[in-house]
């Protein structure tokens, strides 16, 4: 492998147009990186970005247009051409086999350990303590993917790709999934590794693209409309180039609400798919017309509370008191029937069905309801009226409605979970990250939604890892920790460092 | 006493051409691919194993090594067909089900047409006959349950250990593990999905015939239109009772013909019970246990039945 590599001085494309169906996801896209540059590609939610770097990669085939390294035109048939020159890519959905180990999946793009006779998984763990200990990235070789948190198969993914010997990388909306710190621990090594490696880097956060990229490139409706040096540029600069306006992320600034509550969850305990409790002994109480921002740490419970109110994993003990009824080990279906409405983690295997196509998954929940139905037929016109307008509401990204969900660029599949579940008008929502991996302009639209939900009454238990988006829209802040909620704060005294130490486990930040 | 001995050394042979068969229905299913033609396949290798040492003898001695050569021909027409389905359900992405229905079709047809040209009626061959080992098999009780046997039966209980080793031991067979669950990261790392799939066909089809051929050359000692009885979709059931794990799979296997064998050392008894509920006893049993078994979510091969495109997202 590394025989054939050849060392990347710069890398070129030029008039790249890639095609789907109805789509023209990159239209004649011409971009140059040197050598040690970050460059950070920005754009709007089905720009084309993924798309662009799939090309890279040497998976998709690009309709017309040409890639040059080192002057010299290359054409990659597959992934593997992409690897001979040192090029990987960390994608933006993990791609990672759930029920192999991290030596594993490692071990399957690293083919110097392939004896035929034999998988020498010990070159395999050599290789990752090296990596692990060069970069100081930590990750249990013996673990299996489905155990591990998005954050720790974020590392994972960066892991492998410096194990087969990337120097030149492309990371494709890799802190989307990640808590704060690890977001500011990943920028902090990507800055140290970018003296030794090229780096194109995929983010809808700004803030990561200031302090990270040398370079910035903006790309709207597969075409690349800016680009230019980083530091001189804002990044409301660039925020407006890349949305075609300011964009103001609103606040949650109307007073309390008092209309009684909505959600009580008293002493709740929930397993984990480990089997220890990952739910010990919580309460946490939601009104009416109120959002309660859940912080903390991903992995300390949240994705088993999410699960537990809505009918999915089993309550050991203690009450979900929803409305004045008990909906502790109810089934999903008589959740959703309460009028509960559920943003979940894992867009593409909970919040979508994949194949079936936008307007369908737009009505997944209400299928039954007479809205859409009579009692045998669906009511096929009224359901694609509605896909209609919440495709114009909400601004998905797409040719028709008609055409697979799953072929929706990430933050566009968001968007359809977000229109369905929103606009069912339920009386109660849990959102769960509702806007990783949104752009800035969707991200403000969906805080406006929820806002105006609030104020007709709605509670919203929002799970978030983003501490402004949790201080910008909660009425209330509950930490939560090792299962617990640690402590609930007003929003207006929920500082980035007073929940930054609360988060961490100390109880009595008062002292601090 | 000897009536349990009668029922496991009969059951233990009996065994070998579902074990055969269902090892190689897991090297394709753990690859993604369902392959309800085995059937077929397993009809194919029945009918030209025992092709050549018949024409070779006619009736007459055969010299052992043409058996031999007539099992090599099963293997190579199970691998060879296992291309064709291959080409049909990769390549052109067909629905595997139906696809694999064809595949029966196709091959119980055409094996039994081919035998009623070159052979005709029943014949029998000397076939393949038992090879005690020496000194094992003259251990009491032990010697006739597991060392007094054909020479395919060490082979196909050989095969389970290996198969195992095959499958989680080698980048082979971690490369099957992965195109079944999750194409798209096996793809996106640089193997080429197709190609493995194309190989755990081959390999599955090609025991698919030695399969069949352990029927007509060991077991039966002949061809006839029904050898396969239904072997080929009893050993597709039989990888999922396995869990997809060979051992789990033999256990499947060991469990099913033992009932066979018991329903018939019953009926031999001669005791006033109708043998129709006797013969449904296996298949009963093998209903119940899947019925009850926990499903397992996590170790099956997530994209069975799927066929793998990379332009197409959903
Ligand atoms: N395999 C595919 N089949 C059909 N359409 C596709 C496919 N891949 C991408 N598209 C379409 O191409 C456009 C660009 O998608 P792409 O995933 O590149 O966007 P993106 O910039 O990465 O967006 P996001 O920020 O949401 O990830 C979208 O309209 C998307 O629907
Ligand atoms: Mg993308």
């Amino acid at each position: 492998m590394e025989i054939t590599r050849k060392a990347i001085d710069s890398l070129r494309i030029e008039h790249i147009t890639k095609r789907f169906p109805g789509v023209l996801a990159c239209d004649d896209i011409s971009l140059e990186i040197k050598k040690g540059e970050v460059l950070a590609l920005v754009g709007e939610n089905g720009a084309g970005k993924t798309t662009l770097m799939n090309i890279l990669m040497g998976l998709y085939h690009p309709d017309e247009g040409s890639m040059f390294i080192n002057g010299e035109k290359v054409h990659f048939r597959s992934p593997n051409d992409a690897f001979a020159y040192g090029i990987g890519m960390v994608h933006q959905q993990y791609m990672l086999v759930p029920n192999l180990t991290v030596l594993e999946n490692i071990a399957l793009g690293y083919k110097k350990a392939w004896n035929p006779l034999k998988l020498n998984l010990q070159m395999v763990r050599d290789r990752i303590d090296e990596i692990s200990a060069h970069y100081g990235l930590s990750v249990d070789p013996d673990a299996y993917i489905w155990q591990l948190s998005v954050g720790e198969q974020q590392r994972v993914e960066l892991v492998k790709t410096l194990c087969l010997g990337a120097e030149f990388l492309i990371l494709d909306e890799p802190t989307s999934a990640l808590t704060p710190q690890e977001t500011d621990e990943l920028i902090a090594l990507l800055k140290k590794m970018s003296s030794e490696l090229s780096i194109i880097f995929i983010s809808h956060k700004l803030q990561e693209v200031k302090d990270l990229s040398s370079r910035v490139a903006i790309l709207r409706h597969g075409k690349v409309v800016f680009q230019g040096n980083t530091i001189d540029h804002s990044s409301s600069d660039i925020a407006a180039l890349m949305t075609g306006h300011e964009v103001n992320l609103p606040q949650n600034d109307a007073p309390a609400c008092t209309l009684g509550p909505m959600l009580q969850i008293r002493n709740l305990k929930v397993k984990s798919d480990r089997g220890f409790l990952a739910l010990d002994d919580l309460s946490l109480y939601v009104c009416k017309g109120e959002i309660v921002g859940l912080a903390g740490v991903s992995g300390n419970g949240q994705k088993e509370l999410a699960e537990a109110i809505n009918g999915l994993r089993k309550v050991e003990s203690g009450e979900i008191v929803f409305d004045g009824v008990d909906i502790a080990n109810f089934t999903p279906k008589q959740v959703i029937d309460c009028g509960m409405g559920y943003v979940p983690e894992e867009r593409n295997t909970e919040g979508i069905v994949p194949s079936f196509s936008i307007k369908e998954n737009l009505v997944l929940k209400d299928v039954e309801s007479e809205k859409f139905s009579n009692r045998t037929f669906l009511k096929n016109s009224v359901i694609q009226k509605n896909g209609e307008d919440l495709r114009t509401q909400f601004d998905i990204r797409s040719p028709n409605i008609d055409i697979a969900a799953g072929s929706l660029s990430g933050g566009n599949i968001q968007k359809v979970i977000l229109a369905r579940e929103i606009s069912r008008n339920p009386k109660f929502l849990v959102a769960v990250y509702p806007t990783r991996g949104l752009d800035m302009g969707a991200a403000e639209f969906i805080h406006k939604q929820l806002l105006q939900k609030r104020n007709e009454g709605v509670g919203i238990l929002l799970i978030s890892e983003e501490l402004e988006e949790i201080t910008n829209l909660s009425d209330q802040v509950a930490v939560i920790f090792k299962g617990k909620i640690q402590k609930v704060i007003p929003a207006s005294e929920a500082s980035r460092r007073r929940l930054g130490i609360l988060m961490a486990g100390v109880e009595d930040d008062e002292q601090i | 006493m000897t009536f349990v001995i009668n029922i496991l050394s009969l059951g233990i042979p009996f065994s070998v051409a579902l074990l055969i068969a269902s090892l190689g229905e897991m090297f394709n299913q753990r690859a993604g691919i369902f392959n309800l033609g085995c059937e077929g396949m397993m009809a194919m290798g029945a009918f030209l194993g025992m092709l050549v040492p018949y024409l070779v003898g006619q009736g007459s001695y055969v010299p052992g090594y043409y058996n031999y050569l007539g099992l090599l021909l099963a293997l190579a027409v199970g691998a060879l067909l296992g291309l064709v389905f291959g080409v049909v359900v990769v390549t052109f992405r067909a629905p595997q089900g139906i696809a694999g229905i064809g595949m029966q079709m196709f091959g119980v047809g055409t094996a039994g047409t081919l035998f009623r040209h070159f052979i005709g009626g029943t014949q029998s061959v000397p076939g393949i006959n038992v090879a005690p080992i020496p000194l094992l098999s003259d251990i009491p009780v032990l010697g006739v349950l597991f060392f007094n046997h054909n020479p395919l039966v060490y082979v196909a209980f050989l095969m389970v250990p290996s198969a195992w080793y095959l499958l989680f031991k080698t980048p082979w067979g971690l490369k099957v593990r992965a195109v079944g669950t999750h194409p798209r990261a096996a793809d996106s790392i640089g193997i080429d999905v197709n190609k493995v799939r194309f190989q755990a066909l081959m390999v599955g089809g090609a025991l698919a015939g030695l399969a069949g051929a352990y029927l007509s050359l060991c077991q039966a000692k002949m061809f006839s239109d029904g050898i396969i009885a239904g072997r080929g979709f009893i050993a597709v059931a039989l990888v999922y009772f396995g869990h997809w794990h060979p051992v789990k799979i033999m256990g499947g296997a060991l469990l099913f013909t033992l009932a066979q064998a018991l329903q018939l050392a019953i009926q031999g008894l001669g005791i006033d019970f109708p043998y129709e509920f006797l013969v449904m006893l296996p298949y009963v049993m093998v209903i119940i246990v899947l019925a009850f078994s926990r499903k397992s979510q996590i170790t099956g091969p997530a994209a069975l039945g799927k066929p793998f495109n990379r332009e197409i997202r959903a």
